[in-house]
């Protein structure tokens, strides 16, 4: 056996999924243009007025990031359902909350870090200055990971369903809410001029807390559902 | 093994839960009546109305209770789901499933009892106070257990996802609370504080406690039930099953 | 090797297995037959882990008790299901570089001299979701030839193949069986494997 370390396939598991999405690279887009048709439409919908659209910002970007980081996670596990590797994972003599963690990770790399880059810039859109642009770089860099995490857990649990699109959304959005409140005020508190390391001490600590105990969920919750 | 764990054990068999259920829910049943009736009429009748808030106060022998439930349910719940995830005990699993259903009406209970309160109080029968915003995301949660139970086939697998679930909620439950309540006083200052600092007068205190022992009864009764009929419907091709709902079938 | 005793298994209310016994010896292969729904799927995914076992779970191998999610336990056998457990969008040999990077694949045979074994020369650069049904199940047979299992559970391996591909099946587990592993193969047909050493029995509906 070469090269036979968790290293190598934990690797080799990563470049794979990473090679996957990018011969399916339609797909790995469509959150990203689903953000920024949400992003388009508020204001839209609201008023043009710059002030208005710099107050709703944090929220209506963010909720937009969510929605659409919810989105992307349908492809997360279904297709390894249907072509059989997920049960190959499974059975692979290495740990599956490792392998859970690779496919989370990798699963951000196509999803959550395109958003992290885009939001950003939508945020300059709705005339947020350069500082809170920032913060929202930042409180997008280490929420959206926690999303992709909660979510990979609510993706294991109800993979084999049906209706599992649907379903997902009430399994997994209401854990979202840290994220989403800690994020939010972190860049509003930017904008008024407040002091900002708090929040984003917390949504590290969410992150930390998601890296070390979600993997064992999504590793059970995929061998239950897989039964 | 003592005779507790020895008692643990036979409760893991449906069978002998079936009986043990059978014996105590008639009994968590009927104190549940006796207290509920003297609670109620001690808050209702007994108790003085309260000085700034009057009559309407008198919601919370019902609504204080509920919503103590609708977190002790999860609890009790998940702790369940934890031994029947861990152990793969079937009476385990049946009773986190059980649970479920019983607090989210709690939790349903509370939010609405909830805004009867809030509108002569606040004026408004919902507002983005901590405590409510979240108990409807512990409604939410609820349902997506609920939700996960009813949509996956085989009973046991679902039992298993839907109790993993409950799992993840219980540690997200107290985070959610306090991102909540950081969110309150972020955007809105401090909310009006319920039950004030100032400790009760024992004629409101007791049977606001009456009230929590007898939704706890309540709660007894109603999982013991649940878990009675779940526990035949899974179990109905086994003999003691069909003995106990074929009595005169079986036997001939 | 591996030895199941009197195993039994139920879904829900559905008995599926019922008091199920066999032995399987290195160097043979054992046909497990049986009409639809009399529960070869269930015995196979039981054996390879990817169904959680029951109180009264009976296995054991070289003697020892059987924990399918053991991994050392885990490095002694290679699965084949229904689903095959190859990516569409990869090509044949990219699939095969995977199974051999991530599960540590023989020094004697290559990602390409397994495909090539395997009657897939010419296909190296091909996706898969280009192939045939017949020579998706050849590409994830050569999955089996990269890895080092002693034991083969294979779910229905002959099915959807042309006469070329059973007897490349045969081919596989004849070498298999010659370098001292075992396979557990299922079938609902009346083919009859062409190596030196098999056995077969028949599975119940239960």
């Amino acid at each position: 056996m070469q090269g036979h370390s968790l290293a190598t396939a934990a690797f080799a598991l990563l470049s794979r999924d990473l090679r996957l999405a990018f011969r399916r690279r339609g797909e790995a887009l469509s959150p990203i243009l689903f953000l920024l048709m949400v992003a388009t439409l508020f204001p839209l919908g609201l008023s043009p007025d710059p002030e208005q659209l710099a107050a709703i910002a944090p929220g209506v970007i963010w909720v937009a990031a969510l929605l659409s980081s919810l989105l992307a996670l349908n492809q997360m596990f279904h297709a390894d359902l249907r072509d059989g590797t997920l049960e190959q994972l499974i059975i692979s003599p290495w740990p599956l909350p490792v392998m859970a963690l690779v496919k989370v990770l990798a699963h951000w790399i196509i999803s959550g870090l395109p958003l992290t880059v885009v939001a950003p810039v939508l945020g300059l859109g709705y005339g947020l200055d350069g500082a809170t642009v920032k913060i929202m770089f930042w409180s997008l860099l280490l929420g959206t990971p926690t999303l992709s995490f909660i979510g990979a857990i609510g993706v294991a649990l109800s993979v084999g369903l049906h209706r599992g699109g649907m379903f997902l959304a009430l399994l997994v959005l209401p854990l979202f809410v840290p994220v989403l409140i800690f994020a939010t005020a972190g860049i509003s508190a930017s904008a008024e001029g407040f002091a900002v390391g708090s929040h984003l001490y917390l949504l590290g600590a969410l992150l930390a807390l998601a890296v070390s105990t979600a993997p064992f969920a999504i590793a059970a919750g995929l061998r239950i559902s897989i039964s | 093994m003592n005779k507790l764990t020895l008692w643990f054990h036979k409760l893991g068999s449906p069978e002998y839960f079936y009986r043990f259920a059978g014996r105590w829910a008639p009994w968590a049943g009927w104190s549940f009546a006796l207290l509920t009736v003297i609670g109620l009429y001690l808050g209702m009748f007994k108790a003085p109305p309260d000085y700034q808030q009057g009559e309407s106060y008198r919601i919370i022998f019902i609504h204080v209770p509920s919503a103590w439930m609708s977190m002790f349910i999860y609890v009790a719940m998940s702790a369940a789901g934890f031994v029947g995830l861990v152990w793969r005990i079937k009476v385990a699993e049946i009773m986190a499933m059980a649970s479920a259903p019983i607090g989210a009406a709690f939790t349903l209970v509370t939010l609405v009892t909830g805004a009867f309160w809030g509108k002569p109080m606040w004026g408004a029968y919902w507002v983005w106070d901590a405590r409510l915003t979240s108990e409807l995301i512990l409604l939410f949660i609820y349902l997506g257990i609920i939700g996960l139970y009813q949509a996956i086939e085989d009973r046991r697998t679902a039992a298993r996802a839907a109790s993993l679930l409950a799992l993840v909620g219980l540690v997200n439950i107290p985070i959610i609370h306090f991102s909540v309540e950081w969110w309150t006083t972020l955007h809105q200052g401090s909310t009006v504080n319920l039950m004030g600092e100032s400790s009760m007068h024992p004629s409101m205190l007791w049977p606001l406690l009456i009230m929590a022992v007898a939704t706890k009864l309540y709660y007894v009764m109603n999982v013991l039930q649940r878990a009675r009929n779940m526990i035949l419907e899974l179990e109905s091709n086994k003999s003691w099953a069909k003995t106990v709902l074929q009595p005169a079938e079986a036997s001939r | 090797m591996l030895r199941v005793e009197s195993l039994s298994f139920q879904r829900g209310q559905v008995p599926i297995l019922e008091k199920v016994s066999l032995e399987l010896e290195a160097g043979e292969v054992l046909m497990v037959r049986g009409e639809n729904g009399c529960g070869k799927t269930t015995l196979i995914r039981l054996l390879a882990g990817l169904i959680p076992a029951q109180p009264d779970f009976k296995v054991f191998l070289d003697d020892q008790p059987y924990h399918p999610q053991q991994v050392q336990t885990r490095l002694q056998f290679m699965y084949l299901g229904h689903a095959l457990g190859i990516k569409d969008e990869l090509t044949c040999l990219e699939n095969l570089e995977f199974i051999a990077r991530f599960l540590g694949g023989r020094s004697d045979i290559s990602p390409l001299g397994s495909l090539q074994s395997c009657g897939l020369d010419g296909y190296q650069y091909t996706q898969a979701r280009r192939l045939s049904a017949g020579q998706r199940k050849r590409l994830s047979l050569a999955r089996f030839l990269l890895c080092p299992a002693r034991i083969w559970l294979l779910d229905e391996p002959y099915s959807n193949l042309d006469a070329e591909g059973l007897t490349l099946v045969d081919r596989l587990l004849q070498k298999h069986i010659n370098e001292g592993g075992g396979a557990l193969i299922t079938s609902h047909g009346t083919f009859i494997p062409q190596v030196t050493n098999h056995r077969e029995m028949i599975l119940e509906v239960a």
